[in-house]
């Protein structure tokens, strides 16, 4: 099921969407279970930010904003998205891989 | 009169001063800089300080010594920039102070305080030391002098950080210091960072994580300090992992001044949006932006700063004259790695070329070798000093070109 939603989306090399319009909760359910991460309210909650963000700014928002700006602390964002939170807010939100830093 | 208001007499405020200063004609413009610090210090001197290289007054100077004498200097902090009404309040005597363009050159600091435990827990200045500030250089030097060794972890707690090369020159130079200091055994060096390598390039970053690992220092990659525990020396990062230290040199979060917070034109940390190849402000169109102070994608550093200017110069006087701006900043940047024992290596990238090995073509002195050990790239270092106080501040004509150029470069 999850394999079969993927295969309908186009990824980049480092596995992001090339197309974030393409997007849809689906795609974001089923990449989040490709990156064995359970979706829960509080996930949506960072992942609609991030989309929302993209959306005005064209880049996708750095952990720091997300905390600034949601409820949500940094200790929480590396409990719900172990290994990296913000490539992989991004990653399920479908947006660009994050230039992070030079 | 017409005011140009440049906000910062560091490296990028007072080269725009030096240019502009020729630019515009005396009888139509007044050029005001404003500065709450006196003394201009040479920063990439700083990392030469704790290794008794350097002395502190080897990188201090009067500012007022590299501000023209028709361009008004004023030393006071500055309360709130109001875009909206093209006005700065200013500390000191309550100045208004009205303009027509102005140049943000407020740069960039070190904020111990958004590490949790940094800097009040109790370690902050007894085993636990920056080199990003001038007194935090000069406490690191007299504690290294007598340290007898243990386990040094530096750690950098988030990017962008200003001249990100900066911890690796450290830890290369630690390494060669206690060599000579014949204490090198007694010594672990440990680099926590939270980029997932040396560096943030992939080819820099492994010809930079094989030096590390040649010289014994071990790499703790993907390290978000989350918290600094005083009284277990250790730090913790937000996903649980300990680092146990004896000394620890911390490259606290770097942020752009208050006063961009507080007038509501910066990003999270406080850097003013910009367009990155025009310098343009994005939100105000007589507002122009030099060095660390914009978000520019590229390194925090007085080389992307001397490369910004020219461009910088050009679209403010094309604007000035009605024209739009151009957009010629490519990113550029170049850094003398300090790599110890005498030795450096010298790295050149832009926004879209990473750092490449190769040859780096300068008439007189060069070439110079790219991503590779050399001790002409350590003389190059060391003879900057004195082409920073003596020609780039000063607006002199410096043998760099503004855009990159892939002569030389083996791709």
């Amino acid at each position: 099921m999850t394999q079969d939603i993927l295969d309908t989306v186009a990824f980049d090399d480092d596995g992001f969407m090339e197309d974030a319009a393409a997007w849809t909760e689906e795609i974001a359910q089923a990449i989040a279970e490709a990156l064995e991460v359970n979706l829960s309210d509080r996930h949506w909650d960072v992942i609609k930010f991030a989309r929302q963000e993209f959306e005005t700014q064209g880049e996708p928002p750095t952990l720091r904003l997300i905390t600034q700006q949601t409820e949500v602390s940094m200790k929480e964002m590396y409990q719900l998205f172990p290994g990296g939170p913000a490539k992989i807010t991004a990653n399920i939100a479908g947006l660009k891989k994050p230039t992070g830093c030079i | 009169m017409k005011t140009l208001l440049i906000l910062g007499a560091g490296t990028g405020g007072t080269m725009v001063a030096n240019k502009m200063v020729h630019e515009l004609d005396s009888r139509e413009w007044e050029i005001i800089i404003v500065d709450r610090d006196e003394t201009h210090y040479y920063q990439p001197g700083l990392l030469f300080i704790p290794f008794g290289i350097y002395n502190p007054r080897d990188v201090e100077k009067p500012k007022r010594d590299f501000i023209p004498l028709n361009v008004k200097l004023i030393l006071s902090d500055i309360e709130l920039i109001e875009p909206e009404k093209n006005r700065v309040l200013l500390s000191r005597d309550k100045q208004v102070i009205n303009y027509d363009y102005l140049v943000i050159a407020t740069g960039s600091h070190i904020h111990p305080k958004e590490t949790e435990g940094l800097l009040d827990g109790g370690g902050w200045r007894k085993n636990i030391f920056d080199f990003y500030s001038p007194d935090g250089a000069a406490e690191l030097a007299r504690y290294l002098k007598f340290w007898k060794g243990g386990r040094m972890v530096v750690n950098v707690s988030e990017m962008p950080i200003k001249c990100p090369v900066a911890p690796l020159e450290f830890l290369f130079l630690a390494d060669w210091f206690f060599h000579e200091r014949g204490i090198r055994d007694q010594v672990e060096i440990v680099y926590a960072t939270p980029l997932d390598g040396a560096f943030t390039k992939p080819r820099a970053a492994e010809v930079l994580g094989g030096m590390l690992e040649k010289k014994g220092i071990s790499l703790e990659p993907n390290f978000n300090i989350g918290e600094v525990d005083n009284k277990k020396n250790t730090i913790r990062s937000w996903d649980e992992r300990e680092i146990p230290y004896d000394l620890l040199i911390s490259i606290p979060t770097n942020m752009g001044a208050e006063v961009i917070k507080r007038s509501g034109l910066g990003d999270e940390l406080n850097f003013v949006p910009i367009d990155k190849h025009t310098l343009q402000s994005s939100a105000w169109e007589n507002i122009w932006v030099i060095g660390d102070a914009g978000n520019a994608p590229t390194s925090k550093a007085g080389s992307v700063a001397h490369f910004m200017l020219d461009v910088l110069i050009d679209n403010m006087l094309r604007h000035m004259e009605g024209l739009e701006p151009l957009a010629e900043f490519d990113g550029h940047a170049n850094c003398f790695i300090e790599s110890g024992f005498e030795q450096g290596i010298l790295i050149d990238f832009n926004y879209d070329v990473e750092p490449l090995p190769g040859k780096y073509p300068l008439p007189g002195l060069g070439p110079f070798s790219l991503l590779k050990e050399s001790p002409a790239n350590h003389w190059g270092k060391m003879m900057f000093r004195w082409m920073y106080w003596n020609i780039l501040l000063k607006g002199g004509e410096m043998p760099f070109e503004s855009q990159m150029t892939m002569a030389g470069k083996w791709q």
